[in-house]
């Protein structure tokens, strides 16, 4: 485990590291969120739908996509100068290699997702008193799963032709799970509805990112084979 | 029984690699030991860099064995792209690749590889900002890092100027003369020669000839011209 954990740790502060270095995916996912956010606040037809009603949409439709951003260069770091042959050359195992480049993907889309919250809060007018610890929550168990998806599917793309075409195409679909649940989780906190209400999305969240964090976790070492 | 010294390092048996029906590998059988350079030249397409990959263990062959004397950790790799992150600076390239490996103090560690190479002074630029022989010497250094036992060199000197090109050629006539076995693969054998203790010709997949080096380069290339034009 230690061993595993050292890999894991020496991948993620290497991705971080790189990302420090450039700024060029954390800058376009938050760039792209704050578009999204500005797009449905001024496209919203006020007389026809409130701003409580579409809210929680807006902001998972907007972490999601800003999250595929941030997923997109996760391994596209990786084919530049074959890197990639690097980490695979070496004799270490791939899940650990996979765990690194997770722990680093959610580092960065947790990054995002702390800026566009403020900025969803501003666009939209939502009051988050008293619900902050709640949509945070939320915010990291649907996280949690459908970074994990994207990590792999990141992998699986990197050495196809059309690797930010491919990724948004195979991981959107995995993604409607979580978003689903986190959005209508976040309806109902924004509502002030009981916590008993809430309880049965939580516990959706936490069965998808358990099935699907270690599923990842078995099914990337195999897929980095040629 | 050959003595530890004397045992292969790396060894493979009857190769072969399909894809879909096309066969890149054909029974090809190598054995390579201690302080030897094994020279495969091949025409483009010959297989050359999926043999590499197979020794390397980045790919499977479809059928025949590969066994390394210490699994993957006995092998260092230089393939014509750098495997290096051009935001890092190169010692944190060569850190980075020592933490994979498990060395000792890999900072320490990649400045002493870093200065080995003649690189000290640049060792804290980003590769981005290395001229290509630089970076060349950069990936060397990356790949002699944890000490393997053998080296794979895709064309090493692709690219180089005919000054990177000697100093690449003289690093590696050290690290050969230290014991190391290295696996040389080019298109051209005129590059090489003076390392090469064994040659071998690769065309469609499979040894046209293989063994201990020709006396001259001249008799080679006109077995490898007889060899590839019938």
């Amino acid at each position: 485990m230690g061993e595993f954990l050292r890999v894991a740790l020496a991948v993620a502060a290497k991705d971080l590291r790189v990302e420090h270095r450039s700024k060029t995916a954390l800058v376009s996912a938050i760039a792209f969120a704050a578009l999204v956010l500005v797009i449905f606040n001024f496209a919203r037809d006020a007389a026809a739908l409130s701003r409580e009603a579409l809210a929680p949409s807006v902001l998972w439709i907007t972490f999601s996509f800003s999250g595929v951003i941030a997923l997109n260069r996760s391994f596209a770091l990786e084919r530049e100068n074959a890197a990639l042959d690097g980490l695979l050359l070496a004799p270490v195992s791939r899940s650990a290699l996979f765990f690194g480049k997770y722990l680093a993907n959610l580092a960065f889309v947790f990054t995002v997702e702390a800026v566009a919250l403020p900025l969803f809060v501003l666009f939209f007018g939502v009051d988050l008193t008293g619900v902050v610890g709640g949509i945070v929550l939320t915010a990291i168990l649907a996280t949690l799963g459908f970074v994990a998806v994207g990590t792999v599917f990141a992998a699986m793309t990197v050495r196809t032709r059309f690797a930010e075409l491919m990724l948004p195409l195979l991981v959107l679909p995995f993604l409607l799970p979580p978003v689903i649940g986190a959005v209508q989780v976040t309806a109902r906190l924004l509502a002030g509805r009981p916590l008993g209400e809430i309880a049965g999305w939580l516990r959706i969240l936490g069965f998808y990112d358990l099935v699907f964090i270690t599923l990842c976790l078995l099914l990337f070492p195999p897929l980095m084979d040629e | 029984m050959p003595s530890p010294a004397e045992a292969p390092l790396l060894e493979t048996q009857n190769l072969e690699r399909r894809f879909g029906a096309a066969r890149a590998l054909r029974g090809v059988s190598l054995s390579v030991r201690a302080g030897e350079c094994h020279l495969v030249v091949g025409p483009n397409g010959a297989g050359k860099t999926t043999l590499l990959r197979i020794l390397a263990g980045l790919a499977r062959p479809t059928s025949g064995s590969v066994t390394r004397s210490d699994g993957r950790r006995s092998i260092g790799l230089l393939s014509h792209q750098s495997q290096l992150y051009g935001d890092l600076t190169a010692v944190e390239n060569l850190a980075f690749a020592g933490r994979l490996y498990g060395v000792a103090e890999p900072t320490e560690q990649a400045r002493a590889r870093l200065a080995s190479v003649g690189l000290a002074e640049r060792a804290d630029e980003p590769v981005r900002a290395l001229s290509r022989g630089m970076v060349q010497r950069v990936a060397i250094a990356r790949a002699l890092l944890h000490g393997p036992r053998v080296l794979l060199l895709d064309e090493p000197f692709t690219g180089l100027d005919s000054q990177s090109s000697e100093l690449t050629l003289r690093l590696l006539a050290a690290e050969q003369a230290a014991g190391r076995a290295l696996v040389l693969v080019t298109h051209d054998a005129q590059e090489a020669w003076e390392l090469a203790t064994h040659a071998h010709l690769l065309v469609r997949g499979a040894w046209a000839f293989s063994g201990p080096r020709e006396a001259s380069l001249e008799t080679f290339l006109r077995r490898c011209r007889e060899a590839t034009h019938g």
